[in-house]
């Protein structure tokens, strides 16, 4: 089977019936959504998890403000 | 001062402009192509997959602009380009989401950089409201829909006599105009105070990488 002949996504999910919907107490909410937010909580969870590819190259420090150093003392000397 | 905005003697507008330009964001700043070690993971990836998104949702939106809705209901490039502007929306606000997450756990607001946290948080609303327009001129049953759904909530806020979401040619010009002007000059202004104040170390990191003494 090739590309052109796979099932486009509408095909695979009936998008001609009801939607389906999440009832829990005051809060509903589609499935859809839900998925889209379990999505986004699952890519959250893997960024912080997962090694960044280059991660042992040597990297060097950023030259910021002084001030903008989150610990740095008043006089802008970190502390 | 930077050797570059020392030459910038001269009493005319552009030229203190140039000069208060490079103090405020230096070339290498601006620009720059090394980042610190804690920059060196995925969370940090989330900003700029949200302003790639967003290029791509402006440029898709300029060319829906110019065939209209009588060019992107019929024809199949039409929904093609009618697609890739919805979808990415969809990336623009997950990718914005995860990164709005990853700056709170890491409290980014952190050495003076408030303003930067505040521009994003205006920006996110922003682009809210240019999302909920955007529903409103499909020009489909859907966006009728919500139209005279949310019509009532918005008369219960109080706006409604100036912001009618009934009103389509009200709704589009917002949508195509005010909203991405504001969104757009909003996330460079943000992208700017980022450059400036540079990336938040995470907590208890120095900006050289080292461990800060409690």
């Amino acid at each position: 089977m090739t590309l052109l002949q796979l099932p486009p996504a509408a095909g695979v999910i009936d998008l001609n019936g009801d939607g389906a919907y999440l009832s829990w107490g005051v809060v509903q909410i589609s499935w859809a959504n839900v998925v889209v937010i379990l999505v986004m909580v699952v890519v959250f969870v893997l960024a912080l998890v997962l090694p960044f590819p280059g991660h042992a190259r040597k990297v060097v420090p950023q030259r910021v403000p002084q001030d903008a150093l989150p610990d740095a003392a008043p006089d802008g000397s970190p502390r | 001062m930077s050797a570059a905005s020392d030459s910038a003697t001269g009493s005319s507008w552009t030229a203190r402009l140039r000069a208060r330009t490079l103090e405020a964001v230096p070339a290498e700043q601006a620009l720059p192509d090394r980042q610190p070690a804690y920059v060196s993971s995925w969370i940090y990836v989330f900003g700029v997959a949200t302003l790639a998104a967003l290029l791509v949702v402006i440029g898709t939106g300029l060319v829906l602009s110019m065939g209209g809705p009588g060019w992107w209901h019929v024809s199949s490039l039409g929904h093609f380009v009618n697609s890739l502007h919805l979808w990415s929306v969809e990336i623009f606000f997950i990718a914005m989401v995860v990164h709005l997450w990853g700056k709170f756990w890491m409290a980014a607001w952190r050495g003076h950089r408030a303003l930067t946290w505040m521009t994003g948080v205006v920006s996110f609303l922003a682009s809210i409201g240019a999302a909920f327009t955007g529903y409103l001129v499909q020009t489909n049953f859907d966006s009728q829909w919500i139209a005279s759904e949310a019509k009532d909530g918005i008369n219960a806020t109080g706006v409604g006599a100036f912001w009618n979401v009934l009103d389509v040619g009200q709704m589009m010009l917002w949508h195509v105009t005010l909203l991405p002007i504001g969104v757009g000059l909003v996330a460079v202004l943000h992208v700017v105070l980022v450059r400036v104040r540079g990336v938040v170390p995470p907590i208890g990191i120095a900006t050289d990488g080292s461990v800060i003494e409690s």
